[in-house]
């Protein structure tokens, strides 16, 4: 049939289409039920915000004299004053895994993804996820008996001895090795997994014709990598550290395990002065404490949920690339 | 096909004089591998320097993988590998001493797709290649590479009042000349255009094969293309690889000045291939 005689005598005033609708129960049922789930995930995050609030309330209005659970630490200084060297451990902790975490995240995804044979990338890549599935009260205990003494007897000394003239590698050793270090050295362990996986992931989906155009250029391999996977999956490493820091800021176990703390604000990182952190603080103090103690620590729960949030919305931002 | 024509159309006498001064591009012997499958079989071609050549025929028929094999681009694939040698200026590029990533310094190459760096600003794809021979480029020579690259490749006078706009932003057509910026700003000896237009409407083409037209004086250029008519207009000699099937590796029929390709050649596939009557 030659394309010049085509018969539409048969066509139906509406084109072909059927003119009576097309059953649609099962769009209907399935929006109904995704919706249904995302107002759930809302309901009950508004529930637990409101959890949080209305049991702080007796701790944030409290006079700075109570303030002061599970003994002297902070006692009669103010919530503040209390929440304050928590707040500070934590973002302190975690971005100290974060700084000794990327950079290897980054060279791990850069191996699997662009280094490696096709089969050892794909073992290292399942390896790599495993660590992710290490229960963290593991991680403590790990960091307990095998990580802290090893770094306190043999790497801690050496910093302190070579590079005390940084205040961070300042002062006495901790023999024990429950220091920020340690702490601060299995965070960065345990949120490795997923920088490794996002990046690895964007690095991979960097669009092969970038690659060849660099490498046409008279690229080395690193080089493309510089001028073409790394711009190109800046934006993803980005939001996986803020994953990354999401988890490392809220890790409870690992730390209430290994870290030896005190109520201070130090950037010191071997030694026994370490502020604590407000996940693990709460899992310490909390057995202990009653009534308005119980408040406070509630309290330090709402500004962790804070901070979190704050993070959780940067790494939003800079995965649609709006920041940096 | 037999060895005689490929004698009689591609092998001429050069003379010494421009064999050394000139940068001509001989291929012998050229078998071109993707695992063990043989893609192309047994090319041999001299390729004429400060010209156009066109390479045509079938999809499929190693046109793109051969001209891919002339910069070593085609190992970059995985077990890809190629053997016979690519002469220029008389030394081996596949010597055993010939770093790759140097012989792509001096032989440019242009995409079927245009392909700048999206998080570069046009003044930056400009100079990417440059970057990586010199680390520090004074910002008067920078602004000279810039605006000579972009003046070669006719793209200076719509860009010139934003050069730090991303090059993403351009149309397809400018991102195309862009990346013919970029290819030249390196002063290659060759360059290599695989299907240069076949994303861009028939304006950006015309506006390439004019560039094409110009280049030429200054670079050896080897074009792959599907269009016969683009062939016939930029090049001077043109290349016919066919394919006999598939699974069998595609090889060069024959090789001529583009008229003769076009009005009079020898082989009955090149006739049915540029009269349309192919297949």
């Amino acid at each position: 049939m030659s394309t010049d005689t085509i018969d539409d005598t048969d066509r139906t005033p509406t084109g072909g289409f059927a003119a009576e609708p097309v059953s649609k129960v099962g769009d209907r049922v399935f929006s109904g039920l995704s919706r249904g789930a995302g107002i759930i995930i809302l309901v009950t995050l508004a529930g637990v915000a409101m959890f949080l609030v209305w049991n702080a309330m007796p701790a944030l209005t409290a006079s700075s004299k109570e303030i002061g659970p599970g003994g002297d630490e902070g006692n009669g200084k103010g919530f503040l004053s209390y929440v304050g060297t928590l707040a500070f451990g934590t973002v302190w902790a975690a971005l100290l895994a974060l700084l000794i975490a990327v950079p290897f995240g980054v060279a791990i995804a850069l191996y699997i993804s662009h280094y490696a044979p096709k089969r050892l990338s794909r073992t290292l890549g399942y390896v790599i996820d495993l660590l992710a599935a290490i229960p963290s009260v593991v991680y403590g205990l790990w960091g307990i008996f095998v990580l802290a003494p090893t770094m306190a007897d043999h790497v801690y000394p050496w910093f302190s001895d070579h590079l005390g003239f940084v205040p961070m590698f300042s002062g006495k050793v901790l023999a024990s090795g429950r220091s920020m270090a340690t702490v601060a050295l299995v965070l960065a362990v345990m949120i490795l997994p997923i920088i490794t996986a996002i990046s690895r992931e964007v690095f991979l989906q960097t669009p092969r014709l970038n690659e060849e155009a660099a490498l046409a250029l008279g690229a080395t391999r690193w080089e493309m990598i510089r001028i073409a996977v790394l711009p190109y999956g800046k934006s993803g490493v980005i939001s996986g550290a803020m994953l990354g820091l999401g988890r490392a800021l809220g890790e409870t176990m690992a730390v209430a395990l290994i870290l030896a703390p005190a109520n201070v604000y130090s950037l010191k990182l071997f030694t026994s002065q370490n502020p604590n952190t407000i996940a693990a603080n709460i899992a310490l103090q909390f057995p202990e404490s009653t009534g308005l103690e119980v408040n406070t620590l509630i309290a330090t729960g709402l500004v962790l949920f804070a901070i979190t949030l704050f993070v959780n919305l940067m790494s939003r931002r800079a995965a649609r690339g709006n920041i940096f | 096909m037999t060895n005689e024509n490929i004698a009689e159309h591609t092998v001429e006498p050069m003379s010494a004089a421009d064999a050394n001064t000139e940068h001509r591009i001989t291929v012998r012997g050229l078998n071109i591998f993707y695992g063990k499958f043989r893609a192309v079989a047994d090319v041999d071609m001299d390729i004429e320097p400060q010209s156009v050549t066109a390479l045509i025929g079938p999809s499929g028929c190693g046109k793109s993988t051969f001209l891919r094999s002339l910069n070593r681009m085609h190992e970059v694939i995985d077990n890809a590998t190629v053997e016979g040698t690519v002469q220029i200026n008389g030394v081996d590029l596949y010597g055993p001493k010939i770093d790759p990533v140097q012989v792509r310094r001096k032989i440019g190459m242009v995409f079927q797709r245009p392909n700048p760096f999206p998080t570069m600003s046009i003044a930056e794809n400009v100079l990417a290649g440059k970057r990586l021979n010199q680390r520090r480029i004074k910002k008067d020579e920078a602004d000279q590479v810039i605006e000579q690259a972009l003046r070669d490749s006719n793209l200076w006078e719509e860009v010139k009042d934003r050069l730090d706009a991303p090059g993403g932003g351009l149309s397809g057509g400018q991102q195309q000349r862009l990346c013919i910026a970029r290819a030249i700003a390196v002063e290659p000896e060759v360059l290599l255009m695989d299907e240069p237009c076949s994303a861009l409407d028939p304006i950006s083409t015309l506006a390439i094969e004019q560039l094409m037209l110009q280049l030429r004086r200054k670079y050896t250029i080897v074009i792959v293309t599907h269009n016969m008519q683009q062939a016939a207009r930029v090049s001077e000699r043109t290349a016919f690889f066919n394919i006999e099937g598939t699974g069998k590796p595609g090889r060069l029929i024959e090789m001529d000045t583009t008229e003769v390709m076009f009005a009079n050649p020898t082989q009955q596939a090149t006739q049915d291939y540029v009269t349309g009557r192919f297949g």
